[in-house]
């Protein structure tokens, strides 16, 4: 197992010694002006920037979407309220599902990849910075179109899952679903381009010395995730071009009349979405891998088993996807396979559970609040996870499908996965980015309020559920008894509403006003805390040599790679230069898309004609181009 | 290992592995693409007898026209190699024969496949809407035929390229990763030649 | 592992060779078809080994990638091991390949 890291402990040094060594960060005179302006950002190709734009999209999006379950929450707070339609209800449900996994979900655990994945493994930007750019582009613009909808008064109504053929034009004629089916596409190419980047980032990007085995756990889940993404995205993407065949050019896939099945869309939808709920709930488990070591003052316990988990993980994800299915009666056969690695798949994240407890224990614990969410995740996943073991057997599921315990069981997961470990990252990471220290009392606000209205929103949900509550439907009877829980839970949700009020005050009073950070405030072991808070846009003046899985808590390693991060290099290091052309290309792919809408199959021909100039463009640019005036 | 001059050196072209980032980047692009085609074919292989009305496709196939397509496309793989093979060795002449035989062949296959849609369409008339069989053999050979189409417009470029004189060896990787796509596409034609034509 | 993994790897000659190998297999998968077999599993099985081969052969050869590094082998066969499997789960629960029959929709 991890013998590195278990004879090296005893070298350590520690925290105190690791503060006092520290400089005050003093921001040199002679440092390179960043450009500013509107301009600057839109042309950037810097991960750190992208990294930015796209926790900010994210932040923006996420308050779409809690707006949207806020809705819900308030129709929902009494039994036959008649608050919003149920045509309304049926649009916010979906788009509330759609948009926090797709624009908030995935793109937040994107804009941690962006910032911090280059930083930890040493390398100056990701592999490619254009393709970067244009990931972000299109990620934006799939994002607007999908919400674009509202203004139609036809946002997508047939939940986040879309089954077949309720997506059909017979029964969904408006343009409610094209939004939805084509909005999707455009989202997924930003996804499968993200995964291509980083995998090649993280396979060819790394420092000297930073073998695979030495990498921080968050690069590793983002690795597992980026495998995830390449893999999975393009079922998805086949799944939504049949139905758009179906929807524009009257095909029969999904048209039981004509022979079509609309169990494939079932089959489809889910190989793509069970790894999703793994791209969604693994950087979160790395982000906490990182956290909880550097907060215990202690290695992760069993470093070589986490990561293989978290492979194993990914792999199993792809195996199990027809327990969403149960329902849907695919035979005993097929069900008792499904039900065999479902439960198979609880053995690794077991196996991580303890590793994280493991790596606690006696460990010298400093619960800030980067600490306290991650260690929250450990609890509240597992609440999560025990209900998912429940319905992996078919039978129970059987029961419980379709109902508010489901709905209860993956926002555990989600909000209580991935939502938490992101939190915890944001703390933990703040320094870096801004320069300046989180406000802890804010911090730990945030953290209970976050909490207690998680908690109190969706432990109800179970009972709910199990009294028979269905999932997606816009109203229930007061002879049904759930009011109760119904209430408790829309207070919950005013309640986590509150927190991210908080979180974001904190966000933006910290950033102008937090106390001045050093560049390792935390005392943390990984290369991102080698380099000056908030880093140079080259990150690194010269690439260190990395010699151990915790480079910085070795004295002598520490001194080794300080001397070279920390210094001010006689020449800046080249990069690439700012280009515009990822945001042409990335509105020629969205108007491509939006162009199919039209119906006429020449429409997006066009677009895509359109598309090829830019392409060309991008092509024929050189990045490292020199400029008129001298560089910097 | 590299020692600490060497790594203080700057250079953008430096990877961990030695291998160049485009290259593997376009190889897990390739990785990615297997899902795409394998969730279409595995699409029109589930669908496959479901169709309620005809024609079917015993009626419409052509195996000794489909067989030709087949094999030019084939064959314009080992176009593209020993294109490669011209670049790296600087001999602009062989470039531009084995570059114009992929381009020419691959316009050959996408003509056949046109001639085969027109001729389904008028003879049998068997379009996207007229029935299971029709929707998935459009949609999955007309996938396939799309990626050939970029490929030839990926070939004509880089055969201007050539011709302007501008891929000289230390460029062959240019060629190298639009060859990779090339054979991709025709590794999946291999697979939807045996399991959509030849499997009764 | 090779630090220059885009050099030159074989000659043309040998590059012919596979081509003409290549030919070869597409010829006997057309004859496979032809010619009638009484077994239509034998029959099945005989084309998806001779597509295998020339599978292998394209990517082996034509792609390099028993040349190269092992590490690009890695990313494609990551990619090319679960889309079989997707596609393999998928042939089972639709019943495409045993038999001649029409596929009877599991969940039907």
């Amino acid at each position: 197992m991890s013998t590195e890291s278990q004879t090296t402990t005893e070298s350590f040094e520690s925290f105190e010694s690791i503060q006092r060594s520290q400089v005050p960060a003093e921001s040199s005179s002679h440092h390179h002006e960043e450009p500013t302006g509107i301009w600057s950002w839109i042309t950037t190709v810097d991960h750190k920037r992208i990294g930015i734009m796209y926790f900010m999209t994210s932040m923006f999006f996420l308050g779409i979407g809690g707006l949207e379950a806020m809705l819900i929450r308030i129709q929902l707070f009494r039994p036959d309220s008649d608050f919003i339609s149920a045509e309304l209800y049926n649009q916010l449900f979906t788009m509330h599902g759609t948009t926090m996994i797709f624009l908030v979900a995935m793109p937040l655990a994107v804009a941690f990849f962006n910032y911090i994945v280059p930083l930890q493994i040493g390398a100056r930007d990701v592999a490619f910075p254009r393709l970067n750019a244009l990931s972000y582009w299109i990620y934006l613009f799939g994002g607007l179109y999908l919400n674009a909808s509202w203004f139609f008064g036809a946002a997508p109504n047939t939940s986040w899952v879309g089954y077949a053929n309720l997506t059909s034009t017979e029964y969904s004629p408006g343009l409610n679903v094209d939004f939805w089916v084509l909005g999707l596409s455009i989202l997924g190419v930003s996804s499968i381009m993200g995964g291509v980047n980083f995998i090649t980032t993280i396979i060819n990007l790394r420092a000297p010395g930073m073998k695979l085995m030495r990498m921080p756990l968050f690069t590793w889940m983002t690795f597992v995730t980026s495998f995830l993404l390449v893999t999975a995205l393009p079922v998805i993407a086949v799944a939504l071009i049949l139905l758009a065949f179906d929807r524009f050019f009257a095909t029969n896939f999904f048209v039981v009349a004509s022979g079509g099945d609309t169990t494939m869309w079932q089959h489809l939808f889910w190989i793509f979405g069970h790894p999703e709920v793994y791209i969604l709930v693994l950087p979160a488990f790395g982000v906490i891998s990182d956290v909880i070591p550097a907060f215990s003052r202690k290695p992760l316990f069993g470093y070589a088993v986490v990561v293989y988990a978290g492979v194993l993980i990914g792999f199993i994800g792809w195996g199990v996807w027809s327990h969403h299915m149960f329902t849907t009666g695919l035979g005993p056969i097929a069900d008792s396979f499904f039900v065999a690695s479902t439960m198979i798949i609880a053995i690794p994240t077991g196996v991580k559970i303890f590793n994280w407890m493991a790596t606690m224990w006696g460990g010298a614990l400093k619960m800030n609040t980067a600490m306290t969410f991650a260690v929250s995740l450990v609890g509240m996943f597992v609440l999560g996870g025990l209900s998912g073991i429940m319905h992996s057997s078919a039978p129970v599921d059987l029961q419980q499908h379709d109902s508010y315990f489901v709905v209860a069981h993956f926002h555990y997961v989600i909000v209580g996965g991935l939502l938490l470990g992101m939190f915890s990252g944001l703390y933990y990471w703040f320094p870096k980015v801004t320069g300046r220290m989180p406000n802890e009392a804010l911090g730990k606000l945030h953290f209970w309020l976050t909490f207690i209205g998680f908690n109190l929103t969706f432990f109800p949900m179970h009972f709910s559920g199990m009294y028979g509550m269905p999932r997606r439907t816009w109203t229930y009877r007061a002879e049904l008894n759930v009011e109760i829980y119904n209430q408790l839970s829309t207070v919950g949700a005013f309640i986590l509403a509150i927190s991210t009020v908080v979180l974001l005050y904190n966000l933006w009073k910290s950033a102008r006003t937090g106390e001045k950070a050093s560049h390792n405030p935390w005392g943390a072991p990984s290369l991102e805390w080698s380099i000056p808070s908030p880093p140079h846009h080259y990150n690194f003046p010269a690439l260190p040599q990395v010699r151990s899985r915790e480079p910085l808590w070795h004295e002598d390693e520490r001194k080794e790679i300080e001397a070279i991060t920390l210094a001010e290099p006689e020449v800046e290091p080249e990069m690439p230069n700012p280009s515009f052309w990822p945001i042409v290309l990335a509105a020629g792919v969205t108007l491509t898309w939006a162009l199919v809408m039209t119906g006429r199959w020449w429409a997006p021909v066009i677009g895509l004609v359109l598309t090829a100039i830019p392409v060309y463009c991008w092509a024929f640019e050189d990045p490292f181009a020199k400029k008129e005036t001298a560089h910097g | 290992m590299a020692d600490a001059a060497a790594v203080a050196h700057d250079d953008h072209h430096y990877t961990s592995t030695g291998l160049n980032n485009w290259k593997l980047g376009f190889w897990t692009f390739i990785g990615s693409e297997c899902l795409f085609f394998g969730t279409l074919i595995s699409t029109y292989m589930a669908y496959k007898g479901a169709s309620i009305v005809g024609p079917y496709p015993e009626k419409v196939f052509d195996i000794p026209l489909t067989s030709i397509s087949t094999f030019v496309l084939l064959m314009s793989s080992l176009a593209m190699v020993l294109a490669l093979d011209g670049v790296q060795k600087g001999s602009k002449k062989k470039a531009l024969i084995w570059l114009g035989t992929v381009i020419v062949m691959g316009a050959i296959f996408l003509g056949f496949q046109y001639y085969e849609f027109t001729h389904f369409i008028h003879e049998y008339h068997l379009t996207l809407q007229t029935n299971v069989f029709g929707s998935t053999f459009y949609v999955l050979t007309g996938f396939h035929g799309a990626h050939v189409t970029i490929g030839v417009i990926w070939m004509i470029t880089l055969f201007i390229r050539v011709l302007q004189g501008k891929m000289p060896p230390e460029k062959a990787l240019q060629v190298e990763i639009a060859g990779l796509y090339w054979h991709f596409v025709d590794i999946v034609w291999i697979v939807i030649f045996v399991l959509i034509y030849l499997i009764p | 592992m090779s630090a220059h993994a885009d050099g030159a790897h074989a000659s043309p000659k040998f590059y012919v060779m596979i081509g003409i190998i290549l030919a070869i297999l597409t010829a006997m998968e057309i004859a496979a078809f032809y010619i009638p077999i009484a077994s239509h599993t034998l029959e099945v099985s005989i084309l998806l080994v001779l597509s295998a081969i020339k599978f292998v052969l394209v990517v082996g050869y034509f792609m390099h990638l028993k040349f190269d590094s092992n590490i690009f082998s890695l990313v494609f066969v990551a990619g090319l091991v679960l889309a079989v499997f997707m596609v393999s789960a998928l042939f089972v629960l639709y019943q495409v390949l045993p038999g001649t029959t029409p596929p009877q929709f599991v969940g039907l």
